[in-house]
């Protein structure tokens, strides 16, 4: 196979996707065409805002919810903020103590930092070596004056799936709210918030083959929630600002395919998943799977593999046409490992090697034999540039 | 984020290896990120007659390595020790801020071999 027939394996589809031709498609008359207020009484209004919630409608399907139970925000970031910060602020006179797992993404765990300088409480739940929440230590956690527990369903770094619904029943027993993050898992598993019995969930139009800058927060009936942004009635009055209506439905439009194609793409998924892994398994050695071997979302491989760095790994894929992500410090501008790494026990030489494949119905096989290829090439010219490697073949 | 000088170091890094019977031997771990260099030189008439290294780290520091032993090469050792951090980013047409700290590593692995080296020969 010559390098040149593969010069672009995308291979980092935590980090975007492309968006869907069909979505574009249904996006473009929104811009122009319809471009009315949905606020406003007139047809062209009135039109727009009916558009909104048939797409309304449709996201809310993708996760089995009510339509009325569906804020649209511009991120997924966004959506985790008004679940954290919504919840605490609505209910601090109930109690001001808060349940995160040591695993949150930034817009979970930073909005938990924010509210503890705002005198809340916030307990940071350690995992296992599999990045997984224990049940016992969750419930041991919560007080009489917990008023939020927020657990991700997906680690987008390690792929370790959560056992949401052991979580969040232990929750309901408390009477404590429980959200979850599903941006990386949405799309990818079936999401169903009846299932998780969760009362808040973010998601995210980047996941799905929407265009980035559009996500929704799932919040059930009438809870209350303090708007982050203030402004009119949108959005039941939980979200102020014009509706970004080309982007609404684009996230429709999006939903209505993932829902049409979820179980073709997670069985493709978990072949290119196998494949992966066990070609790394096979080809080389002193590596070690990150995240839990079986619980992990279909479309996901991380490694840390010995003796090398991560930044030098994706670098040189990337003069292959391979693009991957690492969690390694020296690839992140505070040079920090990163915090999922961390807390899963990895020990910082190991941590540097980190590596992250994150595949999408579009990868073919063909490809992944490209990059088990390139891959193991890769290691082998940065293991023998690394005095550990010397060490480690002196053993 | 890097110039086409790292990225030229960086892929094609030939000074890399390791010097049997090396004359001194400079380790040093990065203190910011973990990784490690190793320095290894040969000494001729008071001049760097060979120079190698072995680096685990990001790009920024295998580039760094290699141009570091390159300019080295050659030099008396009076002169390899005035290689510093910025002579070092330079030669590499600059280095991202937050990556100077490899080229200190850099600078500091052939400074502590030669150190070694001149510890082993005036005790
Ligand atoms: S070696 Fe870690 S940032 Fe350069």
């Amino acid at each position: 196979m010559k390098s040149l027939d593969m010069k672009n394996v995308y291979m980092d589809h935590a980090s975007a996707t492309p968006v869907r031709e069909e979505v574009i498609e249904a996006m473009l008359p929104y811009f122009d065409r319809h471009f009315g207020n949905p606020s406003t009484v007139y047809d062209m209004g009135s039109k727009v805002k009916q558009v909104i919630e048939e797409h309304r409608a449709k996201v809310a399907k993708l996760i089995s919810a009510k339509s009325q139970e569906i804020i649209f925000t511009s991120s997924g970031a966004e959506a985790n903020n008004l679940a954290v910060k919504g919840v605490a602020l609505s209910l601090q006179k109930k109690g001001r103590h808060i349940i995160i797992s040591a695993i949150e993404h930034h817009s979970v765990l930073n909005s938990a930092r924010f509210l503890e300088r705002m005198d809340f409480e916030v307990t940071f739940l350690p995992v296992d070596e599999y990045g997984l929440v224990d049940s016992g230590r969750l419930s041991r956690a919560i007080r009489s004056d917990t008023i939020l527990v927020s657990i991700m369903h997906a680690n987008n770094e390690i792929g370790t799936i959560q056992p949401i619904s052991e979580l969040s029943a232990i929750c309901r027993e408390k009477g404590v709210l429980f959200h979850t993050d599903a941006v990386a898992s949405v799309g990818n598993i079936p999401v169903d918030v009846n299932a998780l019995n969760v009362d808040l969930l973010s998601l995210s139009g980047v996941s799905i083959g929407a265009p980035k800058g559009i996500g929704a927060l799932y919040f059930r009936n009438n809870l209350r929630l303090m708007p982050l942004i203030h402004g009119g009635i949108q959005e039941s009055g939980r979200r102020g600002g014009t509706e970004n209506v080309p982007y609404i439905v684009g996230l429709g439009k999006a939903s209505v395919l993932a829902v049409e194609e979820l179980f073709d793409k997670m069985n493709h998924l978990e072949k290119l998943r196998s494949l992966i892994i066990s070609g790394v398994r096979e080809r080389i050695e002193h590596v070690k799977l990150t995240g839990h071997p079986d619980k992990r979302l279909p479309g996901h491989a991380s490694f840390c593999i010995e003796a090398i760095e991560g930044e030098a790994l994706i670098y040189m894929l990337n003069q292959h046409g391979i693009y991957s992500n690492t969690g390694s410090a020296c690839a992140s501008k505070a040079l920090k490992t990163s915090p999922v790494l961390v807390a899963i026990g990895t020990p910082p030489d190991l941590a540097q090697g980190s590596i992250v494949f994150t595949m999408d119905s579009s990868n073919k096989i063909e490809e992944i034999e490209y990059v088990m290829e390139k891959l193991c090439l890769v290691v082998e010219k940065l293991r023998s540039l690394s005095p550990l490697w010397r060490s480690k073949e002196g053993i | 984020m890097y110039s086409e000088k790292v990225m030229e170091h960086f892929s094609n890094p030939y000074n890399a290896g390791v010097i049997e019977n090396a004359d001194g031997i400079g380790e040093v771990g990065n203190p910011v990120c973990g990784d490690m260099m190793a320095f290894y030189i040969k000494v001729k008439d008071d001049k760097l007659a060979d120079v190698k290294f072995k680096t685990f780290g990001c790009v920024a520091a295998i580039a760094v390595s290699n141009i570091v032993s390159e300019m080295a090469k050659g030099k008396t050792l009076q002169e390899a020790k005035s290689i510093t951090k910025k002579t070092v980013a330079n030669a590499l047409d600059g280095l991202p801020k937050e990556k100077m700290h490899c080229s200190n590593l850099g600078a500091k692995a052939l400074a502590e071999a030669i150190k070694d080296y001149e510890k082993k020969k005036y005790g």
